[in-house]
């Protein structure tokens, strides 16, 4: 599910539907776009998403919203918040309650959040196709 | 005027960090001062229960011996050590170093700078009665519920305690706890007299701090841009903060060493543990991270500057350590095929086991490592054709005899469950003792005038 090939599914598209106008734009997944660390505070995990070109940041600001964050992490997270820092062409996520109650008390292997910032570059957004197609080819 | 700039290099990230990198940070080049952080969340806790069976114990002991192995030279080249390896015993750390700057015939030649009173174990009875709650800052919950189980207490200390022990002619300042950043930012105040309210500086230096106070993992360590370029990780550079007096300043590394500092290196080092980018919260001041200005400016060196600042809270952040219960985590491993299958029918098979024996517990947490321990769902449909999965259940009770008699369910499973099971030969899970974090507010004033500054002698 995750590892859909996005240049065959935009081939297929347009292979099916040849005369149509306007086609959705292209969806990627975020490891092409960004890199990303994170770690925790509490019962907290604190994700920095960074853009791995300054192009792709205006791309993430738009369409990696609080909404589709909390879509992603359905079940694993209580709540999100975002913040943006433009001049590291990065956003910043703490995602509440995601860490089976943090510290020493949690008994999950990522107790601290250290590779929930892998887990949100899983997720796929609608980007421009030449902009898909450059980041494909990075 | 000559620019003149002060290096601040980075020896530990936590306690427990590579022990070599202090020693080639001191040999491998020009450093003015090296900065090693030891104390993370829990630590203090750990330590105080270290020192509650050895009245000398209670600080990060390795620190005695790597000063044992540096001190010569650092006496040598005049670098200066700021370090808050003091633990819960800041004295008993400093007095270790002491005799082993006297074994090694350096009397005379070495100023202990010694920082305490961030200990307020002794004094919380007295803080709550006077009206200080030091309520947890997640739940609200006044600290009084759980009063008889702490068994750490500590307020972060800033800057201010680094600097008179630098300025009182300390060459090796040893505290409790004093954040990471203040390690950092002390140094800088001290060799620039930068004003107590110069926000930005402040921020500045405090910057630097946290970029360098995780050691390598500003300089390549655990770096996820185009990780398998990241070369020389046997020998990993760790970093150096080049700091001039209007508080831009350049993160770079020693020359020969592995490793990368880069604007992604720095930049995911920025973003880690962050919190609100637009107020970073210190004793000393509050960052505004949104400011940073990140440039590459040359092989292994990125310029950081117009960072600005604001002014300091009047409270302080308590950090309290207490006893919460229990945990235990068992592992098996099922091997193909269908090994996931089988990994989830052992699980059903536990539960009910400890559900029939009456056993009960605030959270039994069960993972799949291989198939989705760490993305859950996200990680998609487990592959039936994987080699293996490992099977990984952990309880956590108020209780120990429940946890207890967890321990002793796991290993049955091998001759009493699904096939094609292995990965047992550790034996029965050890039975942890959970000690828990609570993170506090106490008014400034509540602290500082307790915080005392010596200077001892070799």
């Amino acid at each position: 599910m995750s590892d859909k090939a996005k240049g065959k599914d935009r081939r297929t598209r347009r292979g099916k539907l040849p005369s149509r106008p306007a086609a959705p734009p292209p969806r990627l997944q975020l490891r092409y776009l960004a890199h990303a660390r994170s770690g925790d505070k509490g019962d907290t995990a604190n994700i920095g998403l960074i853009a791995l070109e300054p192009e792709y940041y205006p791309v993430l600001k738009r369409e990696v919203t609080v909404a589709r964050v909390v879509r992603h992490f359905k079940g694993m997270v209580s709540g999100v918040e975002r913040s943006e820092l433009p001049n590291l062409n990065a956003l910043n996520f703490l995602l509440h309650g995601a860490l089976g109650g943090g510290g020493t008390i949690s008994l999950k292997t990522d107790a601290q959040g250290k590779v929930y910032s892998t887990a949100l570059l899983r997720m796929e957004i609608p980007v421009p196709a030449p902009l898909a197609r450059q980041a494909k080819a990075r | 005027m000559t620019a003149r700039v002060v290096r601040v290099a980075a020896g530990q990230g936590f306690w427990g960090d590579w022990l070599e990198a202090p020693v080639r940070q001191v040999a491998g080049g020009p450093i003015d001062y090296l900065m090693m952080d030891y104390l993370a969340e829990v630590t203090m806790s750990i330590m105080q229960k270290q020192r509650s069976r050895d009245a000398r114990a209670g600080y990060a002991r390795d620190f005695v011996p790597l000063m044992e192995r540096i001190l010569p030279e650092i006496v040598r080249k005049r670098i200066k050590v700021t370090s808050n390896a003091g633990g819960v015993n800041p004295r008993g750390c400093a007095e270790a170093v002491i005799e082993v700057a006297r074994r090694i015939g350096l009397n005379n030649k070495v100023g202990i700078g010694l920082v305490s009173g961030d200990d307020i174990l002794g004094r919380l009875d007295e803080l709550i009665a006077a009206g200080h709650p030091l309520a947890n800052m997640e739940t609200g919950q006044p600290l009084a519920d759980i009063r008889d189980k702490v068994l750490s207490a500590n307020a972060y200390l800033g800057m201010a305690p680094v600097v008179e022990a630098l300025g009182k002619g300390a060459d090796v300042v040893i505290t409790g706890r004093v954040t990471d950043t203040g390690l950092t930012l002390a140094p800088l105040v001290h060799e620039f007299g930068w004003p107590a309210d110069d926000w930005d500086k402040l921020a500045a230096g405090t910057v630097a701090g946290h970029i360098i106070e995780c050691g390598a993992q500003c300089s390549g360590g655990n770096l996820l841009k185009n990780w398998r370029t990241v070369k020389g990780l046997e020998n990993p550079g760790f970093p150096i903060v080049e700091a001039s007096s209007d508080g831009s300043f350049v993160v770079t590394k020693h020359a020969g060493t592995g490793g990368v500092v880069s604007v992604a290196s720095v930049t995911e080092q920025l973003v880690y543990e962050m919190g609100d980018p637009h107020s970073y919260i210190t004793p000393d001041c509050i960052a505004d991270f949104t400011s940073i200005q990140l440039q590459q400016a040359g092989r292994n060196r990125v310029r950081v500057n117009g960072i600005r600042g604001g002014p300091r809270t009047p409270m302080l952040k308590v950090s309290i350590a207490y006893f919460y219960g229990y945990k235990a985590v068992g592992t098996l491993v099922y091997a193909w095929p269908e090994a996931y299958d089988k990994a989830r029918a052992a699980d059903r098979i536990l539960r009910q086991r400890l559900e029939d024996l009456g056993l009960e517990y605030e959270q039994i947490l069960t993972e799949f490592v291989g198939a989705n321990a760490t993305h859950g769902h996200l990680s998609g449909k487990p592959d039936p054709e994987g080699p293996e999965v490992q099977l990984r259940i952990g309880v956590r009770s108020r209780e120990r005899a429940s946890v207890e008699r967890f321990t002793r369910e796991i290993a049955p499973l091998v001759l009493t469950g699904p096939p094609s099971v292995t990965g047992f030969a550790g034996g029965r899970p050890a039975v942890e003792e959970i000690v828990a974090y609570w993170p506090a507010l106490i008014d400034r004033r509540q602290i500082e005038p307790h915080v005392r500054v010596e200077i001892l002698r070799a």
